[in-house]
């Protein structure tokens, strides 16, 4: 396996070596060259403006599955009888996946006297609900959850499943996908078919979200993978719905491998600054702590935190635990957005390095805007509620 | 007890910035550090072995280069390490990549727990460590934030989810990946930096391991990277102008065709 | 500048370096703010072996001099001179039983101050016995196997925080300076107690507190060296300890300069970045210059006591005189060149101006050390006649 490095092509022009985050080319004689730091990321064939960088195809014979396998299926992941947001969010996507396919929407329903989940679950468009019911799986548990799974898959063989990346989804469903010996996908912002090859075309952010890629898993099955939540439309829902319900027995020999003791529910509004990756920003432009009421809604439309400013803090609007900037929390988000901010030197260092920075201020020559992505000079009593009504909007 | 720590080498993501204007990858000196996320794993294995003594090994896979790594692992307190490395092993997706990881784990006679970070800074996937359980046929507790009991068989954790947390016990032999409230990484040690000095990290390679080059790097992988392509956004300026109502209806739509903001496809 | 650092010692300085940018400046204004005593901190240079720097080997140290210990205690300094001061006070504690302790005194203290898992502190200084040490109150007697302690002491470092303190006290009056011993008192020694906790100007996070000793009682082992010899062990330790200070000094000049430059490239005025105003290019540049000046006595005097040198006390004066000298300007400057913003808490000069001052004050004021490099000067012409 190797990348091949066309010699009468490459010019020497060096955009590989610019590109390659390992450090593994090289230029010897003008001429590009690569080392044993190579991982076969293909950054560098997309770049070379000669198209002198190709990575080795590989034939490799497709396992008999990829011919038997049909349906898509969604992994109804349930916490105290509940489905989070993100089932919906993947039966929408996925119907449109299985549309696309002409073959049936299914969903996978594991726990313990979650019969009645089924019903909201035809609501949201599966066909067919597959029901494990069983005290074994009153707690999550990844051992028994994967086998349980692995096995249902083995027999009933879907040609994709997509699961939420929720904490419990992206510790299970790797275990699922190492079982059954297929390719998983985590963290996908787009899903699409190619048609031809009825493969799902999986889209993810890589490198801390600088380049996005599209992988694919054309020789096993099912193709998985795992979706943000709020990244997918839910499908409208359709209330009396039915489909068929297919239950599904456990072995005997199954039994959990670790022992939940306790569960605890968090308490309170958690604040990780530096973890989000997004951060809706609120200064002295706010006017008073109400201000602060359209932050939290813009946040929580963009599955975002609330950070302030020190000014803003030191007004007694906000806990000092949201103050971002050189005397509070240093931030680097994918999208920062400022709201009455004007951007005092202090703030700025500690938000400077967020990859998409908006920010909205009366004042025209606030600071802030020195570094913005994108500046809008104007109320944000007036801008805030119309960015809020566009996504409602868009999101249907 | 016997802990294994599993640590990836990855470019300093804060040298990692995509260029304005022609949209690649820009680098200053790819600086490559231990992944920050791996760190706290480390913390997790040294304060298990301050609680209940034992022995820290810390496997890596990776290129050559990935030696120097393992080197500042020892300067934390880390016993011993393990490179896997191997042209061969270049490219690989996480299932590739896992079966290394076990075989270099068989390899180093097994451990009593395993320890992996949550996900790698250059990935994301969340995946490995899951995955590695699953082919060591061990029982895993992911997104461990704290241990609260540590026995020869097994553990009591904190489990974080996305409403709270878990108390789950884990029988050992095991794994956990752990996040960062598990406690700040500690810095480096000089005793441990004065022994780094003169380590070598052990290599072993495909066949070292029992390994075919079709279950490894690239050949053994299921999954297959098509396109790669740049975002949008990052790096331009722009003022929109207008009436408030118009300007913030024209922010979410350039933030949804940049990407920044996912509907959906 | 290349400071012909060994490859050990540039270790130390690239890890202290580290620990100082990740761990200490994130929290340094919050510590100050809070007056909070930096145990987190104090536990990861524990973990990093840092108190153990100049503890002989035998003992769990890594045996290192005055030189590595200048450089730790610069790279610390640089970014909060209060943790610096709470790390360097535990070998302040620590010198007079590495100097002098017998080895059964060794063996019992030091590894467990190596390891961190105890702090010591020294104490000398009384509310009548500043900058006159002779004039110290506090009495010990002996009775039987054990020394009774009476009195109280001032302004300790680490009082309260340390569990192994260094005290000076008196065993014989009539004889005057040679009239005081060293004695080694622990935390939970019946009738030794720590009374009110000092508010600072700066060093805020390190911790000041009284200790009062109330017919404590120690085994007569505890003894330090000979009676009589006290003096002597806190003259010896200041001489081990003052170039420390003066790395102290140059760490904290370093860090203010550093803000003072970078601040200078962004800040503009009329339309042009500050510095390229004359009139703060030559701030700068003096201020620089002497920074490099301060480092380069303190490393040289460094270098002598570590070569074994007897007559260090001028020297080791000189090392501690000089550089707090110029931290205090170049702090001070540096609020000047930041301006209102320098003033302001939101910037961590001022704090900086705040911490370089008791640089001139303790472990011997800037006057004393005058007095000793005069004395000195006074020895060594006289012989050379």
């Amino acid at each position: 396996m190797a990348l091949i490095i066309d010699k009468t092509a490459c010019t020497g022009c060096g955009s590989c070596l610019d590109a390659c985050p390992f450090g593994a080319l090289d230029l010897v004689e003008d001429k590009a060259q690569v080392n044993d730091n190579c991982t076969l990321c293909g950054t560098c064939v997309e770049v070379c403006p000669e198209s002198a960088l190709s990575l080795e195809d590989i034939q490799r014979a497709a396992d008999e599955r990829t011919a038997t396998s049909r349906g898509v299926w969604v992994f109804a992941e349930q916490r105290d009888g509940v489905l989070p947001e993100v089932v919906a969010e993947l039966l929408g996507q996925g119907g449109r996946l299985a549309a696309d396919l002409g073959v049936e929407l299914g969903a996978v329903l594991l726990g313990h006297g979650v019969e009645a989940l089924a019903a909201e679950l035809f609501a949201q468009g599966a066909q067919k609900v597959y029901l494990a019911d069983d005290p074994r799986l009153a707690q999550f548990d990844d051992g028994i959850y994967a086998a349980v799974l692995a096995r249902l898959i083995a027999r009933e063989r879907p040609e994709i499943l997509l699961a939420g990346a929720t904490a419990l989804g992206r510790s299970l469903i790797p275990r699922v996908a190492t079982a059954v010996a297929t390719g998983l996908t985590a963290d996908c912002t787009g899903l699409a078919i190619d048609p031809a090859r009825r493969l799902l075309l999986q889209t993810r952010p890589a490198f801390g979200g600088n380049i996005m890629a599209t992988i694919i898993c054309p020789d096993a099955r099912p193709q998985m993978a795992t979706v943000r939540p709020r990244v997918m439309k839910k499908a409208l829902p359709q209330p009396g719905a039915t489909g068929e319900l297919v239950r599904y027995d456990l072995d005997a020999d199954l039994k959990p491998s670790t022992q939940v003791l306790e569960v605890v529910r968090a308490i309170g509004e958690q604040v990780n600054l530096t973890a989000a990756e997004v951060v809706v920003v609120g200064g002295r432009g706010l006017g008073g702590p109400e201000g602060f009421d359209l932050v939290r809604e813009l946040a929580q439309a963009l599955g975002g935190v609330v950070g302030a400013t020190r000014g803003a803090v030191d007004a007694g609007w906000i806990g000092h635990a949201h103050q971002v900037g050189q005397t509070g929390r240093t931030i680097g988000p994918k999208l920062y957005i400022g709201l009455g901010v004007s951007g005092a030197v202090q703030h700025l260092v500690g938000m400077q390095s967020s990859d998409v920075i908006v920010a909205v201020n009366t004042d025209p020559n606030a600071p802030i805007f020195s570094v913005a992505t994108y500046g809008i000079v104007g109320n944000l009593f007036a801008v805030v509620p119309a960015m809020l009504a566009r996504l409602k909007e868009l999101r249907g | 007890m016997k802990i294994i720590v599993c640590l990836k080498q990855v470019p300093d993501t804060a040298s990692v910035k995509l260029d304005p204007v022609t949209h690649t990858l820009k680098r200053e000196g790819v600086a490559a550090v231990i992944n920050p996320f791996d760190l706290f794993a480390l913390e997790a294995a040294l304060q298990l072995r301050e609680r209940v003594g034992g022995q820290i090994l810390a496997l890596t896979m990776g290129p050559p280069q990935a030696a120097e790594m393992l080197r500042e692992a020892i300067g934390y307190g880390v016993d011993d390490g393990l490179l896997l490395s191997d042209r061969a092993f270049a490219g690989a997706d996480t299932w590739a990549t896992t079966a290394a990881l076990a075989a270099g784990v068989r390899h180093l006679g097994g451990a009593d727990l395993i320890v992996c970070g949550k996900q790698a800074v250059d990935g994301d996937t969340a995946q490995v460590g899951p995955g590695l359980a699953m082919r060591l046929g061990l029982p895993q507790v992911a997104f461990v934030k704290a241990i609260r009991e540590a026995a020869a068989d097994h553990l009591v954790v904190e489990r974080q989810m996305d409403d709270g947390y878990e108390v789950v016990s884990l029988p050992l032999p095991g794994l956990i990946t752990v996040v960062r409230e598990i406690g700040e990484p500690r810095p480096p040690s000089l005793k441990g930096k004065m022994r780094a000095k003169k380590f070598e990290a052990p290599v072993a390679g495909a066949a070292a391991l029992g390994l075919a080059e079709d279950q490894v790097g690239l050949r053994g992988s299921f999954t297959q990277v098509v396109e790669v392509f740049a975002p949008g956004a990052a790096g331009q300026r722009e003022m929109l102008p207008g009436p408030a109502e118009a300007a913030g209806r024209a922010v979410i739509d350039r933030l949804v065709a940049d990407k920044v903001i996912l509907l959906g496809s | 500048m290349d400071y012909f650092l060994s490859e050990d010692q540039l270790m130390i300085r690239d890890l202290c370096r580290q620990i100082a940018e990740e761990r200490v400046k994130p929290v340094r204004a919050e510590l100050d703010e809070k007056e909070q005593f930096p145990r987190e901190l104090m536990k990861a240079l524990a973990q990093a072996d840092l108190f153990g720097l100049i503890i002989p080997e035998q003992y769990g140290g890594l045996g290192g001099g005055c030189l590595e210990n200048c450089i730790a205690v610069e790279e610390l300094s640089r970014a909060c001179v209060g943790v610096s001061t709470t790390f360097a006070a535990s070998f302040l504690g620590a010198y007079p039983i590495i100097l002098f302790g017998s080895e059964e005194q060794k063996a019992k203290y030091l590894p467990i101050i190596a390891s961190g898992e105890r702090l010591a502190a020294f104490a000398l200084t009384e509310s009548a016995a500043g900058s006159d040490a002779g004039a110290i109150q506090t009495q010990a007697r002996r009775e039987g196997d054990e020394y009774v302690i009476n009195g109280s002491k001032q302004w300790i470092t680490n009082g309260g925080e340390a569990r192994i303190y260094s005290v000076i006290a008196i065993t014989d009056r009539s004889k005057g300076a040679r009239g005081a011993s060293a004695f080694i008192v622990e935390e939970g020694d019946p009738g030794f107690s720590v009374g009110k906790k000092e508010i600072k100007l700066g060093i805020r996070a390190s911790a000041t507190a009284e200790l009062i000793f109330n017919e404590c009682r120690i085994p007569a082992d505890r003894l330090l060296a000979r009676e009589g010899m006290g003096f002597v062990v806190a003259m010896r330790t200041f001489d081990k300890s003052r170039p420390g200070v003066g790395a102290q000094a140059v760490g904290v000049a370093q860090g203010a300069l550093d803000e003072a430059a970078a601040f200078a490239r962004t800040r503009k005025q009329f339309d042009k970045p500050i510095i390229t105003f004359q009139a703060v290019a030559h701030m700068l540049a003096d201020m620089a210059t002497k920074v490099e000046a301060a480092r380069a006595l303190v490393y040289s005097v460094a270098r002598f006591v570590d070569s074994g040198a007897k007559d260090i006390s001028k020297a080791s004066a000189m090392a501690k005189l000089f550089p707090t000298d110029i931290a205090m300007e170049v702090t001070t400057n540096a609020v000047q060149v930041l301006g209102g913003h320098g003033y302001m808490r939101d910037y961590p000069v001022e704090k900086m101006m705040r911490d370089a001052k008791i640089l001139q004050i303790y472990e011997g004021t800037n006057q004393i050390q005058r007095n000793v490099i005069g004395q000195e000067l006074n020895k060594e012409y006289g012989r050379a006649k």
